[in-house]
């Protein structure tokens, strides 16, 4: 059973109040909020133990190195890889995917492919253009169908010899669908395309282990997982990072420099260039706690819980469009109602305290597909609860009737 | 007092009839479902104002020197605020504009009210309506 109370005790800013109401935070896709277990970790960080690390002789720097590498070693166990080794620290998501995009020209010639779907977020398309751009190698684009998943026909069709590499959400952002990795990774498998997994959405929502899911590269942001913004971590197979080359050049990554030539350091310091973001990285370690200490698995349930009572309510609106229908989906709910403009709900809902995100979420190639200039998206977290949602269709219907 | 601080008076006296945000919003839809001047054929992207949220299309005309906007937004509250700036600003001359101060958008709280990006939304939109009297003026000489 999830302790609710102690739960919702942990985040001070789900008191705020807007305009005399109780902030109601519906926006866990964009960013999840921090409890004081992670802020005290990075308050505690800079009272007590602030230095650089992996350089120092002195105390400071040893307990930071130490606390640094006990972060990586927790987000091994985390994600279930086997080294940690494959644990790179970036700045987040998006960073992690620039990286590869970037480090992974070295494979790639003019005509070979990049198979990436149209549920995208623009984060794990612009880097495969510039990759593209770079290369010569063209990108392939898998269709997303009505319910809003994947066509997996499609994808099996796309694939081929040239596919060097496919980049896939794990869960939509914008739909909330859940893909099926396990699958698409089999199919990858049977031409040797590399598969590297947007896990922006899974992480905080549901058990990963990259093992199991035998992708080449896993990747997420600390902020949509209760921790802090400015971290990420890219999981990479050992293989296939030790070919790659560096993506920047900085301090930390060397092993020996001299004008003529550089030797890059060992995994996983190659591709950390730089001092990193140690408070944020420490963080992360704490919030992956916080969260293991809940349970993966209720969590995945209790959120479950709460997408089956947004429907039960949604399904009686007869001017409710969902967009996102699958069967298979994560606790994020997008939406329209009939003629009415999803910003004007958006201002209306922000004005009783509600906080949803309003527009394309990042994603407009999928919502131009679907002819839709933006939709609406409620997104759930681990603090959330029925009443919360219950407040929220009251406000919808409140604003419907303002607006209709 | 010019006639746009006049105008600019009256909005914010009438909006501070209200004493919530609610209603001041309820006030501005109703301005938005009005039916307005808007000849659908400016609904091109030549005359989009960039940085707002929802679409607004924004053109102007000049009768015997002075000037009247007309503007249409796929939304509803950005269509009520858009026909209070029209309020303020159309059927005045071109100095008048340019010279306007916009004291109300405060005194309603309206700024405030706006998120960063809304309100970078309503500064494209005045600067547009300003380029447009500018550019009147320049014409005329
Ligand atoms: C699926 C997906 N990919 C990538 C990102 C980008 O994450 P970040 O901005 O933390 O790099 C997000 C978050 O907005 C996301 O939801």
């Amino acid at each position: 059973m999830i302790d609710f109370e102690k739960i919702r005790s942990s985040f001070p800013i789900l008191n705020v109040k807007v305009n005399d109401n109780k902030l109601v935070y519906f926006d866990n896709a964009a960013t999840t909020q921090t409890p004081t277990q992670v802020t005290n970790t990075i308050r505690d960080y800079f009272y007590k133990q602030n230095s650089n690390i992996h350089r120092g002789v002195h105390h400071l720097s040893n307990i930071s190195t130490e606390d640094f590498e006990q972060s990586r070693k927790k987000v091994r166990e985390f994600v279930g890889a086997e080294k940690e080794e494959e644990i790179i620290f970036t700045k987040g998501t998006t960073d992690s995917i620039n990286l590869v995009a970037t480090s992974f020209q070295k494979f790639l010639k003019s005509g070979d492919e990049i198979l990436i779907s149209e549920m995208e977020h623009h984060s794990n398309i612009v880097p495969w253009q510039l990759c593209a751009e770079k290369t010569g190698a063209k990108i392939k684009v898998v269709s997303v169908t009505k319910e809003g998943e994947i066509d997996i026909d499609h994808l099996e069709k796309l694939l081929n010899e040239k596919t060097k590499i496919l980049s896939i959400t794990h869960i939509s952002n914008t739909l909330g669908t859940i893909n099926p990795i396990t699958e698409i990774t089999k199919l990858a498998r049977k031409f040797d395309t590399k598969v590297f997994i947007d896990g922006a959405q899974a992480i905080a929502h549901q058990k990963v282990n990259v093992t199991e899911l035998d992708v080449d590269f896993y990747c997420f942001s600390a902020h949509k997982l209760y921790g802090p913004t400015g971290v990420g971590v890219l999981y990479g197979k050992e293989e296939i990072l030790e070919k790659l080359p560096p993506y920047q050049g900085g301090g930390e990554m060397i092993e020996l420099v001299t004008f003529e030539k550089t030797t890059y350091a060992k995994l996983p310091s190659k591709f950390e260039a730089g001092t990193p973001n140690i408070s944020g990285v420490i963080a992360l370690g704490k919030a992956i706690e916080f969260i293991e200490d809940i349970n993966l698995d209720l969590i995945f349930e209790y959120e479950a819980m709460l997408l089956n009572h947004y429907n039960e309510k949604s399904n009686k609106l007869e001017y409710y469009e969902p967009f996102g229908t699958s069967l298979n989906k994560s606790a994020i709910a997008s939406f329209n109602l009939k003629k009415v403009h999803h910003y004007d709900i958006g201002v209306l809902l922000d004005n009783m305290g509600v906080a949803v995100r309003t527009g394309h979420h990042c994603t407009q190639p999928l919502h131009k597909k679907f002819n839709l200039d933006g939709t609406i998206r409620a997104s759930f977290g681990i603090y959330n609860t029925k009443n919360e949602i219950d407040y929220f269709f009251d406000c919808l219907s409140r604003a419907y009737k303002m607006l209709y | 007092m010019t006639s746009v601080e006049k105008v600019q008076n009256e909005i914010v006296e009438e909006l501070s009839l209200f004493s919530d945000w609610m209603e001041k919003y309820e006030y501005l839809i109703e301005l938005g479902k009005d039916e307005i001047n808007f000849d659908k054929k400016f609904m091109k992207d030549e005359f989009l104002i960039n940085g707002c949220q929802s679409k607004v299309w924004l053109y102007a005309k000049e009768n015997n020197s002075k000037i009247s906007f007309h503007a249409y937004s796929d939304a509803i509250m950005t269509k009520g605020i858009i026909a209070l700036l029209i309020k303020v600003f159309s059927n005045q001359s071109p100095d008048d504009i340019i010279n306007a101060k916009l004291d109300f958008i405060d005194k309603i709280g309206l700024k405030n009210h706006l998120s960063a990006t809304r309100a970078n939304g309503l500064m494209s939109m005045i600067k547009q309506i300003k380029i447009y009297a500018i550019g009147f003026k320049e014409k005329n000489g």
